[in-house]
């Protein structure tokens, strides 16, 4: 086990080079930043190319990646345009986005589960059918359409809730955006629940739980879904990464102050600093999860043994 | 079956800790106003760009808090714009080249320093400083020595301006390298606020917390998500805050703060989004704030591109005469913007140099008359036409359609107007500075202060930093000098709008309209209003 | 009783344990989640392994997973119809004629196409022809959805706008799936270092978050026809299908026949061309299948996020985009489009699950 955790993360270093190096080039093929910090006016020249040597734009693209990987691994993920510390960036976004995926997450759970469950128990069913249907429209919708229509019912024609989030972005506040967030991974987890409840319902172990005179509630929540869940917690722990990066949308559409808003926001100013940072970031959270999840499912499953 | 075991427990964790947190984090949301207690109002705010220096701010937001933790010699009335005295008690000139400042006795920083001439003699040094690279220099660059602590290239060879000099604690004077008779009117520009001794002592601790020595000072500023700005007390001017204090909260998308104007959580939104403005009235009422703001919305032209440049007057004015502004002004802004019919803005009032049809017939929608212009000069390039935008804010997109619509509807044809939508605004600004637009181009205006100057020098003077199209005229160019060297204010005003006559004559640009300032406020507050600038009066309002 | 191993397919053979120095160098992904990735013998037992969520979001995910359950035929469960595969195309068709679901699908997709192509036989109305005098009304006589924002008329923006969206939902596919299925298939079928490069380089796609990279991708490549935003998909598309082709031919190249045909002396063009190639096709379709629909979504996040199709084509990203701020004032000018995006991405998701369960021989 041991061995194969190294193997695997020295595995990720190539990748890591390899995204973050991807992600520089990108924002750099994005163009001077400089020229947008003037406004509607053109940089005196002189300031522009003291701006430019100040963030180190005046060297060839290699070097400025070969520094900010230098800077990086001394703790150092550089400054923002606006003269914050992307470090201070991060500690403000992510805290708030780790609270966004982890209701998503928990509504995945809850709501997925249970409609998975319902579906499989009866597959081939009117339930079953309804809610394939259901699950296939709610992939089928862009997120930003349920966002806005969520928003405009739930926040401003019902009143229920508040239609956006304030800067202290509470859990009651997220609630909404999310279930927004979370519905397609949503609708994917009702799928693998029933898939997976369909196929272990038809099971010896089951049958002979069911022979032994077992109560049906217990059957279903003890041995069914016992089993049935490995996949769908595996699949919850790799879909953490998609989900933090995944959210510039919902962030947006409800004024979430996460990872989301400072990327697009350093998109928007070119910002190389900010953007790469934070995809630095997720990319480790991706790569961690991605291993954590094949260690875990190695623990789930004794049959998997990782030498 | 040991994985099942996990299965659940991970359940359970996720679970637990969300009622949890869920149970304890009742405490947050406010009722009634959502910005803290008493006197206190909350209003929508956008992340500024730059750090809050005086010379290093440049764009609305900035300056926003600028103009309230600060006040220079002078300060734009809120209601008229006229530049009026503040920190000044006079600023006196014989030959429109040097001049004395005086400054009025009493004035504070709110860390309790003393202002003094020093204080503004400093500031303005260190914003002209090479070395500092502040964003604003360029507005020292009328003061003698601004090549010296300047340069174009290499390193500045001196650390001050040598156009200006201490008399003694009250007095400084001014030498400027040419005339320019309205050069006080420009003071109220926040580059020219003065600077306590903290900001250079401890540098990294004032930018977190600024301090100056307006009728608001910094309680806390979290970056990225709010700054609250609380009354002090300890204010010398005759605007003091009549409220306790302002909390102003980012908001990435303006359709979010106008949803939390709404729903009760947010008391000022400075900015009514395009998609809400058919709403507005029947959300707010009375509440909605639509007024002239110092703002115009023009098409520029690319010179450097033979195919619209000179000699093509009758091209230009024919696009300019294919754009239905009224219909446009109405549908998609629902009357927030007007349609413009000069180059400069309402807000300047008369006697500014405003002076409604100076484009006369060229910015009068006729499609047939346009269509002939058009074809007159021999049709467009190649039969087309790209309207080019950043479209990351403020409805570019929508209008560029519309225009294009106009247009093609004028000319019968259905692609021969497209629009070119750049995603970002550093991207687009990247274009213009490359040269490589397309055809017209987006070039908004906001002015940085309400002279009929600040319209036409910056925009249309040959080589001038907001010359996006790269036009020229020396007529222009004679007429911009005559008027800035002109001691008579209204003869200066007079000269300008003879250069303005040249550029309907030239059409350079195609105005569009001018942009007014929008603004929502919830039911507890009253004497709500924005300044020429579009940004809220904030110390005039009262909560309760 | 229930603790015993394997209650979700107990006749698949236990997994054997892993050995560092085995032939293949990657064994890097022994989890569920790719199960493309894994040697046929160390097939985790449970079939409908999920798989890790990519940058393509769930929906996308969900494609590789269904597609993913296709690889057990071809020789993950003994006594599976491994075989020829002609009776297995065969019997798809056979199955699929018969499922409603399919035949739904099918005529829908038939009928996106025809508007696609020829989108005056059901509407006479110019789509560019916009009065603005009539902005965001509704409908009236001729103007059956009534006008959006600009004055255009909705109806025919709608029908008009089928031939981007098809067009970037097909076109990325195929992009898609060639060059995934041939970077996949080569490094499955050669292994060696050629794989571990193009396994190193798929999770470098992977870990760059779609939307971020369409923002940043589209706004440096630029222009009027759908080709930047084909292109885009394609690029950070194509990691899946490699995974996807990857593991079918790993489990392909196994089978007993493919051995079989070495052993005779066939060369490695050959036996890929002929032996390998048509047996592991099947999981790139079902998952191209899929994959489509969402890419047709994915369309219109990008069109809202401002980096996607630009006027004057006609989209329903585009229109989807502009209407959704517009929700209070106008709902129908969302509506349609809407509609008729989920309907059109509905009908390639439905398409390729019957085309999944056809060819999964354990649903019969």
């Amino acid at each position: 086990m041991g061995r194969y955790v190294i193997r695997r993360l020295l595995q990720m270093i190539p990748v890591f080079i390899g995204s973050t190096f991807l992600i520089f080039v990108m924002v750099y093929a994005l163009g001077d930043p400089v020229a947008a910090l003037f406004g509607d006016r053109a940089p005196d020249p002189a300031t522009a190319a003291r701006i430019r040597r100040e963030l180190y734009l005046d060297q060839p693209l290699w070097k400025q990646y070969g520094h900010y990987m230098a800077q990086i691994f001394q703790g150092d993920f550089g400054t923002a345009f606006n003269g914050q510390p992307v470090l201070e960036l991060m500690a403000a976004a992510f805290p708030v986005t780790l609270r966004l995926t982890l209701i998503a997450i928990a509504f995945e759970l809850l709501a997925g589960i249970a409609l998975g469950v319902a579906g499989g128990l009866r597959r081939g069913r009117a339930v079953d059918t309804g809610l394939l249907v259901l699950t296939l429209i709610v992939i089928s919708v862009p997120t930003f359409v349920t966002g806005y229509l969520l928003q405009f019912l739930f926040g401003v024609k019902w009143g229920l809730v508040r239609p956006s989030v304030s800067t202290d972005a509470t859990f009651q506040e997220l609630l909404l955006p999310g279930l927004v967030l979370a519905l397609v991974s949503l609708a994917y987890v009702t799928r693998l629940t029933r898939t997976s409840v369909a196929e272990n319902v038809r099971g010896d172990y089951v049958r002979t739980a069911i022979a032994k005179g077992l109560p049906r509630r217990r059957v279903v929540v003890r041995h069914l879904l016992r089993n049935s869940l490995i996949p769908v917690v595996t699949f919850i722990g790799t879909d953490i990464g998609a989900l933090m990066g995944g959210a510039i949308v919902t962030e947006r559409i409800f004024n979430i102050h996460g990872v989301g808003f400072q990327l697009y926001q350093g998109i928007l100013r070119n910002n190389a600093p900010t953007v790469v940072g934070f995809v630095t970031v997720l990319v480790i959270v991706f790569l961690l999860a991605n291993l954590a999840v094949d260690l875990l499912y190695a623990v789930l499953d004794p049959r998997i043994r990782y030498a | 079956m040991r994985g099942a075991a996990y299965a659940r427990w991970a359940v359970c964790v996720t679970v637990v800790a969300l009622a949890a947190t869920a149970c304890g984090g009742s405490t947050g949301s406010s009722g009634g106003g959502g910005g803290g207690g008493g006197g206190v109002l909350s209003s929508s705010w956008g992340d500024p760009q730059n750090p809050l220096e005086p010379a290093n701010t440049n764009e609305v937001q900035g300056g926003k808090v600028l103009d309230m933790i600060f006040r220079g010699l002078k300060r734009y009335d809120p209601d008229t714009g006229q530049a009026k005295d503040m920190v000044a008690e006079s600023v006196s000139t014989n030959d429109s080249q040097h001049f004395t400042v005086k400054i009025k006795k009493g004035w504070k920083f709110s860390n309790g320093e003393k202002i003094t001439a020093a204080s503004f003699v400093d500031a303005w040094n260190y914003g002209a400083n090479l070395d500092n690279a502040q964003k604003n220099a360029y507005f020292f660059e009328y003061i003698e020595g601004y090549d010296a602590v300047h340069p174009e290239q290499g390193k500045p060879t001196a650390k001050t301006l040598s156009g200006l000099k201490v008399k003694d604690d009250r007095t400084f004077t001014v030498t400027l390298r040419q005339k320019f008779s309205t050069w006080p009117d420009t003071l109220g520009y926040n580059a020219f606020a003065p600077l306590p001794r903290a900001f250079y002592d401890d540098h990294a601790a004032w930018v977190k917390k600024p301090v100056g020595n307006g009728p608001y000072r910094v309680e806390s500023y979290d970056k990225g998500s709010v700054m609250k700005l609380r009354k002090w007390s300890g204010y010398q001017g005759p605007d003091r805050a009549k409220n306790d204090g302002v909390d102003l909260k980012v908001y990435t998308d303006n359709n979010a703060a106008y949803t939390d104007l709404l729903s009760g959580n947010l008391d000022l939104v400075d900015d009514i989004p395009a998609s809400q403005l058919k709403n507005v009235k029947t959300d707010l009422g009375k509440r909605y704030i639509n007024q002239p703001a110092g703002i115009i919305q023009t098409l520029a032209f690319p010179f450097y591109d033979p195919q619209w440049g000179q000699g093509k007057e009758d091209l230009r004015k024919g696009i300019s005469r294919a754009i239905d502004r009224e219909q446009i002004t109405k549908q998609i802004f629902a009357s927030t913007r007007t349609p413009a019919t000069d180059w400069t803005s309402p807000v300047l009032g008369k006697d500014g140099g405003y002076k409604k049809d100076i484009c006369g017939d060229a910015c009068v929608y006729d499609p047939k008359a346009a269509k002939k212009l058009i074809e007159g000069a021999g049709g467009l390039p190649g039969g087309k036409i790209q309207l080019t935008s950043n479209v990351d804010t403020g409805s570019h997109r929508q209008w560029l359609d519309a225009v294009c619509n106009s247009i093609n509807n004028a000319l019968g044809k259905r692609k021969a107007c497209t629009v070119n939508p750049v995603g970002t605004f550093a991207d687009y600004r990247n274009k213009i500075a490359d040269q490589s637009m397309p055809g017209p181009f987006r070039a908004g205006w906001q002015m940085d202060y309400p002279l009929i100057q600040n319209f036409l020098q910056p925009l249309y003077y040959t080589n001038a930093s907001s010359n996006d199209g790269k036009w020229s005229n020396r007529t222009f160019d004679d007429l911009v000098d005559k008027a800035n060297a002109e001691n008579d204010t209204k003869k200066a005003v007079t000269t300008f709008q003879d250069a303005e006559k040249v550029l309907a004559e030239q059409m350079p640009a195609i105005p569009l309209w001018y942009q007014n300032g929008t603004a929502g406020y919830a039911s507890r507050l009253s004497d709500v209003k924005l300044n020429p600038f579009s940004v809220p009066v904030y110390d005039q309002i009262t909560v309760g | 009783m229930p603790d015993g191993p394997g209650p979700q397919q107990p006749e698949s053979p236990p997994p054997e344990p892993r050995d560092p120095a085995s032939q293949r160098p990657e064994p890097q992904r022994p989890g569920p989640q790719r199960p493309g990735s894994q040697p046929p013998g160390a097939q985790p037992p449970d079939p409908r392994r999920p798989v890790a969520p990519t940058a393509g979001g769930a929906a996308a995910d969900l494609a590789m997973d269904e597609g993913a359950a296709l690889e057990l035929p071809y020789g993950g469960t003994p006594g599976g119809p491994v075989g020829r595969p002609r009776s297995l195309w065969s019997d798809a068709w056979r199955e699929l004629r018969r499922n409603p679901v399919f035949l739904v699908s099918a005529l829908l997709i038939l009928f996106l196409v025809v508007i696609s192509l020829w989108p005056q036989l059901i509407v006479s109305t110019d789509p560019l022809a916009c009065d603005l005098g009539k902005s965001q009304q509704g409908s009236e006589p001729g103007h059956p959805f009534g006008y959006d924002t600009q004055g255009c008329d909705v109806y025919a923006r709608t029908v008009y706008g089928a031939r981007a969206s098809v067009t970037v939902g097909i076109c990325a596919t195929l992009g898609v799936a060639l060059l995934g299925g041939i970077a996949g298939g080569l490094a499955g079928f050669f292994g060696g270092w050629a794989d571990a490069v193009l396994s190193r380089t798929a999770d470098v796609f992977f870990g760059i978050p779609v939307v971020l990279g369409g923002l940043v991708f589209l706004s440096v490549v630029t222009g009027t026809t759908v080709w930047p935003v084909v292109g885009f998909i394609v690029l950070l598309g194509w990691p899946q299908i490699a995974r996807i082709a990857r593991g079918a031919v790993l489990t392909a190249k196994e089978a007993d026949y493919v051995q079989a045909a070495r052993a005779l002396g066939a060369g490695n063009t050959r036996l890929l061309l002929r032996h390998v190639a048509p047996n592991a096709v099947a999981p790139v379709i079902v998952v191209a299948t899929i994959a489509l629909g969402t890419y047709i979504a994915l369309e219109a996040t990008l069109s809202f996020l401002g980096v996607g199709l630009r006027p004057p084509t006609v989209s329903w990203g585009i229109d989807i985009s502009n209407a959704a701020p517009q929700i209070r004032n106008a709902p129908h000018m969302l509506l349609w489009p809407a509609g008729a995006l989920s309907l059109t991405v509905l009908a390639f998701i439905m398409l390729g699950d019957a085309v999944r369960d056809a060819l999964d021989p354990r649903l019969r």
